[in-house]
């Protein structure tokens, strides 16, 4: 038994944030290692999405101007950027809840690395879907056609999206008392504002009150941004609302509205939760 | 710098609510001592802890670690000392060496300093065999020895533990007292709040026993147990037919004598070693066969009894689960 003494303290550097929150970035990603299964939901998930909806309502379902394929693949990569804040959510919530947040909080490190590790791998962790999913994509017939600057802003747009929603995650996680409740909270909310969207059908043929709400939905536009950037669809029909006539704009706007608004609440809650 | 207190509460309070769960609670931890913060659940030793390192902001009052106060410099209390949470808060998917090269990251320490040090723990807390196992896999005395490791990565000069041994099977509880006895004299100051009377009589010394928020006595555990009552001297003697004989040899030394027939038990107060050997030479002298002599202070549970009104024991069936929060 050689023991560490008192009087021999290790030398404790300061380390900045970004190098904070990479360690904790690489904890996350153990996790993933350690349960592979934690990444069904951008992996198996979206590619039966594609196949579901590809084959099973795909044939059902006419699209002008492109194949019902081509025009699914940007919806199911939309919903994938939304679905990041469900993990987000999920997984700050656990951390708070077995203390893991309270360990590193005790430590001499910015209380911010938490959020913004965490923020890092989720971002990650659905890039992984994006990647899997544009495979899946190209298997079945979908293509980008409008080069490779357009191409890459579409995914930028994803992403800011995607960091967008870890707001929105963030603070779902931090009130919440337990991962059961984040669960059934995120996926009521998730499925609606995913689903009544022109993500996977086009809103012409809703009911005209549902329609307007559809095309306003912030992911609609991220959808329609997508679409455009990739050559994947159909051009707004001219009676459709302001964010399918600019979709790219629209989804910016959007990035921007929901960190204005959910980034001081999430900072707020995880404060409050972790003050008392 | 001289010699000052490593641990300071300065009339804390903290208020949930309508709730004062601490409400004034005041204490020195002297440097390289233990104390223990004894009460029942739900008398405010977690929130102290939490108060004390930083996790918590106080409602008003202070609290100093190192010197350092924890509402001014939280910083520089958070690079004193090492805390144990009340549910131990080790990472369950990373093995035992990754957890502590987590924290150790977190810190900063050099790579290879931290790669000698993982292995230096994890030899000492006896978990070298486990040591690349997911700590999904370790038993409860494990996963407490493993968040202790994880707690002296940086070997703070301050340690808290909150009620490191709920949960824990009295075998695992008696390894993690002795590495806690091994920490102390290396220089370590120990705060540990516990329900166990047991254990802060074990390890502590001096006691802070609180109930409902605020401090109602302090002291070592002998002191505790001398305000509680007196000692007494118990003898079991060899065969029932001597009991009238010891029962009347004892009367003429001490004022009273209880007699247990069925036990062969004689109680009589004592006020101390000096009684007890007095008593044990007369009985040598008697010829009569005893079992057993010995001395017999109130316990803890006496203590709590005598100051509270109620017993420590009483609580713990109303507790949250955090024994088995532990253990899952």
């Amino acid at each position: 038994m050689t023991a560490v003494t008192v009087q021999d303290r290790p030398p404790i550097h300061e380390r900045t944030l970004l190098q904070q929150s990479l360690t904790v970035v690489w904890r996350n990603l153990l996790h993933i290692r350690r349960m592979p299964e934690m990444l069904l939901d951008v992996t198996i998930q979206p590619v039966m999405f594609v196949l579901l909806f590809a084959y099973v309502f795909g044939g059902s379902i006419s699209v002008q101007g492109t194949t019902y394929r081509e025009f699914l693949l940007p919806g199911i990569m939309a919903q994938t950027m939304v679905f990041s804040s469900a993990i987000v959510a999920l997984g700050l919530n656990s951390d708070l809840e077995k203390g893991i947040v309270d360990r590193f909080k005790s430590l001499p490190i910015s209380r911010a690395s938490v959020l913004v590790g965490r923020s890092l791998s989720s971002l990650i962790h659905s890039s992984i879907g994006i990647v899997v999913m544009g495979v899946t994509g190209l298997a079945v017939g979908w293509r980008i056609r409008e080069g490779f600057a357009n191409a890459v802003l579409a995914y930028l747009l994803l992403l800011l999206f995607g960091f967008s929603m870890i707001w929105l995650g963030i603070w779902v996680g931090s009130m919440l008392r337990s991962v059961e409740a984040v669960n059934g909270f995120m996926f009521t909310v998730m499925f609606p504002l995913t689903f009544v969207a022109n993500t996977f059908a086009p809103p012409e043929d809703m009911p005209s009150w549902l329609r307007v709400v559809a095309e306003w939905n912030p992911v609609s536009a991220l959808t329609a941004a997508c679409r455009e950037l990739w050559g994947n669809g159909p051009g707004a029909l001219p009676d459709a609302q302001w964010p399918m006539h600019h979709p790219v704009v629209a989804s910016i706007g959007w990035s921007i509205i929901f960190t204005a608004v959910f980034a001081p609440l999430a900072l707020l809650a995880f404060r409050r939760r972790s003050r008392d | 710098m001289a010699t000052q207190p490593a641990v300071e509460a300065i009339d804390l309070v903290k208020q949930f609510g309508t709730n004062r769960a601490v409400d004034g609670v005041s204490f020195v931890v002297p440097e390289g001592t233990v104390l223990g913060l004894l009460g029942p659940n739900g008398a405010g030793k977690t929130t102290t802890v939490r108060m004390l390192t930083t996790l918590s902001v106080p409602t008003s009052g202070t609290g100093r670690v190192a010197g350092h106060d924890v509402i001014k410099d939280p910083a520089a209390v958070r690079r004193s000392m090492g805390l144990t949470g009340q549910s131990a808060t080790i990472d369950e998917l990373l093995t035992g060496r990754e957890n502590i090269r987590l924290i150790g990251r977190l810190y900063g320490l050099p790579t290879s300093y931290l790669r000698k040090l993982a292995d230096e723990l994890l030899e000492r807390f006896l978990l070298a065999d486990a040591a690349d196992r997911i700590a999904k896999t370790y038993s409860g005395g494990m996963r407490r020895r493993l968040d202790l490791a994880v707690s002296l990565v940086a070997s703070p000069p301050v340690l808290f533990l909150d009620e490191p041994t709920t949960g824990l099977d009295p075998r695992s509880r008696a390894d993690l007292w002795e590495v806690l006895r091994g920490l102390v004299r290396d220089g370590t100051t120990l705060l540990l709040t516990t329900q166990y009377l047991e254990e802060a009589d074990h390890l502590a010394d001096e006691i802070i026993v609180i109930d409902k928020g605020k401090v109602i006595a302090a002291g070592t555990p002998t002191q505790l147990k001398d305000e509680a009552g007196r000692a007494a001297v118990v003898i079991t003697v060899s065969s029932e037919a001597d009991l009238p004989r010891a029962a009347e040899l004892l009367r003429r030394h001490t004022a009273e004598v209880h007699v247990e027939e069925v036990s062969r038990r004689l109680t009589a107060p004592a006020s101390g070693l000096s009684d007890m050997t007095r008593i044990a030479g007369v009985f040598a002298e008697s010829g009569i066969d005893i079992d057993d002599l010995g001395l017999k202070r109130p316990s803890l549970d006496d203590v709590f009894l005598h100051l509270t009104g109620h017993r420590a024991e009483d609580e713990l069936d109303t507790e949250t689960p955090t024994g088995q929060e532990a253990l899952r």
